[in-house]
């Protein structure tokens, strides 16, 4: 893995919740012992980006064990973090880390993990996750990577990173344009769209060990694949017999079948949770609109009717709602509707704000945005209420995707 | 036959505003006689498509490059169809083809920003089609037009106003 320890992205929560629960992260003992960010700024950054806690300052109180805590000190503190790092002389290092709750004076999580020294920030990342689990009752998100494409000038590069930005790796690097990259289920492959041939074409890439290979390069365009929630096959998109019209295919390039049969536009499948249905944009109604046809093809179902035009719909983990960029007198909005009360709410004030996708427990959403002039990274809370942006030292950022969860 | 194509230019920045494709055209037949840049091209249609210069043996090697298709149409927000203005050109490039078996041209389809990456992709290719369908229609050949979308990927202005989409929304004749 490539990986670099500064931070390439800087990032600022322009909006927060109310209701805020108050916590307290304690800087763990010893952990200045070890080089890079230290694990509890880590820790503190990821629950502050959530919108949801109100980081209170220890003011200078320092306890490392449950023994050393006076909860008298912690009044309007509801939750304690606290912990300690001891280097272990072979590179690695224990990490101790226990959340307190400072009404109840009860240890709510207890852990101590053993880790090569640079893995300092997935530690924290896993701590935040607990945290956040344990205090809300969803799974955190913050071990989880994310993929966009970087471009500058002419220079376009495919990038995997943290949830919070740092740790970028650069999985291909060209002179032409990529897009569309797209996660496989297992976190383990990306695939993506790559004009490197001279025409669109769609690309498998693995992580670990960055070998790729081409899933499809038929005549004209190659592009928008999508994995199906087993990892088994592609749905995508191909321009071979005229108009751009969805395809599945097997994960390993074969049995490919034609599912949609309009003469227009066709794009951007994208699997329901349980792999049943596909959600896709088309403009065969005149406008680009959002639909849902079955897996196997046969009648798509209109889905959205407000705004001019919509584009790059995606699945709630639940299944219960889609999100989708919304075009509306030379505006693009982050929308979600709800399949049952099929009500649509706008997430965000208006932008230049495309391709969505939710996190993997559903409560936040990623999307490409611009900010004096460039492409940037952004999220809003699925309820609309919680908003940061993420800036790019360099270039423009397009094309995000959040992965998935990571098997641990 | 480049003096008919230069009329039907001509005619055609009569009828239509004088807008960026038709001035390229109007300069492309003076570097037309650029025939006397035999290296690279002969070999590269022999390879890509002997069939067609053999059976036209009447053609020299050298119209090949001769061919004016340079140049650009341009289409309004999310249209994919050809607009009256440019029809003369893509017929003046359609009846060029009929005449010059042994000349290609790549259609390259372009949108403007103003939509998904995946929805241009496919609008770009939906305009390369449509050049494409004129050229048969006009006498070209399925074999003598390949197409190619670069959707929003490759924009020629980079400004988020109407003035660099304008010029974004368009598909560009390059010869082979």
């Amino acid at each position: 893995m490539i990986t670099s320890a500064h931070a390439t992205l800087e990032i600022e929560i322009t909006g927060a919740g109310e209701n805020q629960t108050p916590i307290s992260v304690v800087r763990f003992g010893g952990e200045e012992r070890i080089a890079g960010q230290t694990i509890s700024s880590v820790v503190s950054n990821d629950l502050l980006r959530t919108g949801l806690f109100k980081l209170i300052d220890p003011a200078g109180k320092a306890p490392h064990e449950p023994g050393e805590v006076k909860y008298v000190e912690w009044a309007g503190v509801e939750a304690l973090i606290i912990g300690s790092v001891r280097v272990l002389g072979d590179g690695r290092a224990e990490v101790k880390f226990r959340l307190l709750d400072a009404v109840r004076h009860t240890e709510l999580i207890a852990l101590a993990v053993t880790a090569k020294s640079d893995q300092v920030r997935a530690i924290g990342h896993r701590i935040a996750d607990l945290v956040y689990e344990k205090l809300t009752g969803s799974a955190g998100v913050f071990s989880t990577r994310i993929a966009y494409v970087n471009r500058e000038g002419k220079h376009y590069r495919l990038v995997v990173a943290d949830s919070d930005g740092y740790g970028e790796q650069t999985l291909l690097s060209l002179n032409e344009p990529i897009m569309s990259p797209a996660w496989s289920p297992d976190g383990k492959q990306i695939a993506y769209v790559s004009f490197e041939r001279g025409h669109a074409t769609i690309y498998v890439q693995s992580l670990a060990t960055q070998k790729r290979s081409v899933l499809a390069d038929f005549s004209g365009s190659n592009s928008a694949p999508a994995w199906s929630p087993d990892g088994k096959q592609l749905a995508l998109v191909l321009t071979r017999d005229g108009s751009s019209q969805l395809y599945l295919v097997r994960a390993d390039g074969s049995d490919l079948r034609r599912i949609t049969f309009s003469e227009t536009i066709d794009t951007e499948p994208v699997f329901s949770p349980d792999g049943k249905t596909l959600l896709f944009t088309s403009d065969r109604g005149g406008k680009a609109q959002i639909y849902r046809v079955a897996v196997e093809g046969g009648y798509a179902e209109r889905l959205t009717f407000e705004g001019g035009n919509n584009f790059s719909p995606r699945f709630s983990p639940d299944g219960k709602s889609f999100v989708y960029s919304q075009f509306n007198g030379g505006t693009f909005y982050i929308a979600v509707q709800d399949f049952e009360s099929k009500q649509v709410q706008i997430l965000t004030p208006g932008g230049w704000e495309k391709k969505p996708s939710f996190a993997p427990n559903g409560k936040l959403i990623l999307f490409a945005t611009e900010s004096q002039g460039r492409g940037i990274l952004a999220t809003v809370s699925s309820d609309g209420r919680v908003k940061q942006k993420m800036v790019a030292q360099r270039g423009d950022i397009r094309e995000p995707i959040w992965g998935p969860f990571l098997k641990q | 036959m480049k003096k008919l194509i230069l009329s039907l230019v001509l005619a055609n920045l009569l009828v239509a505003c004088a807008s960026e494709p038709v001035k390229d055209e109007a300069q492309e037949p003076a570097a037309a006689p650029v025939a006397t840049e035999p290296a690279a091209a002969p070999a590269e249609t022999a390879a890509a498509a002997p069939a067609p210069v053999a059976t036209e043996a009447a053609a020299p090697v050298a119209e090949e490059v001769a061919m004016p298709t340079e140049g650009s149409v341009h289409f309004p927000f999310d249209v994919d169809a050809v607009q009256a203005e440019d029809r003369a050109i893509v017929q003046a490039h359609g009846k060029y083809l009929s005449e010059n078996r042994g000349s290609k041209v790549r259609l390259e389809g372009n949108a403007d920003e103003r939509g998904s990456s995946e929805y241009n992709l496919a609008l770009g290719q939906r305009r390369a089609n449509n050049v494409k369908k004129l050229l048969v229609l006009s006498g070209a050949r399925e074999s003598q037009v390949t197409t190619v979308s670069y959707g929003e990927e490759k924009p020629r202005a980079t400004g988020h106003d109407e003035a660099s989409w304008a010029q974004n929304r368009r598909v560009d004749f390059v010869g082979k």
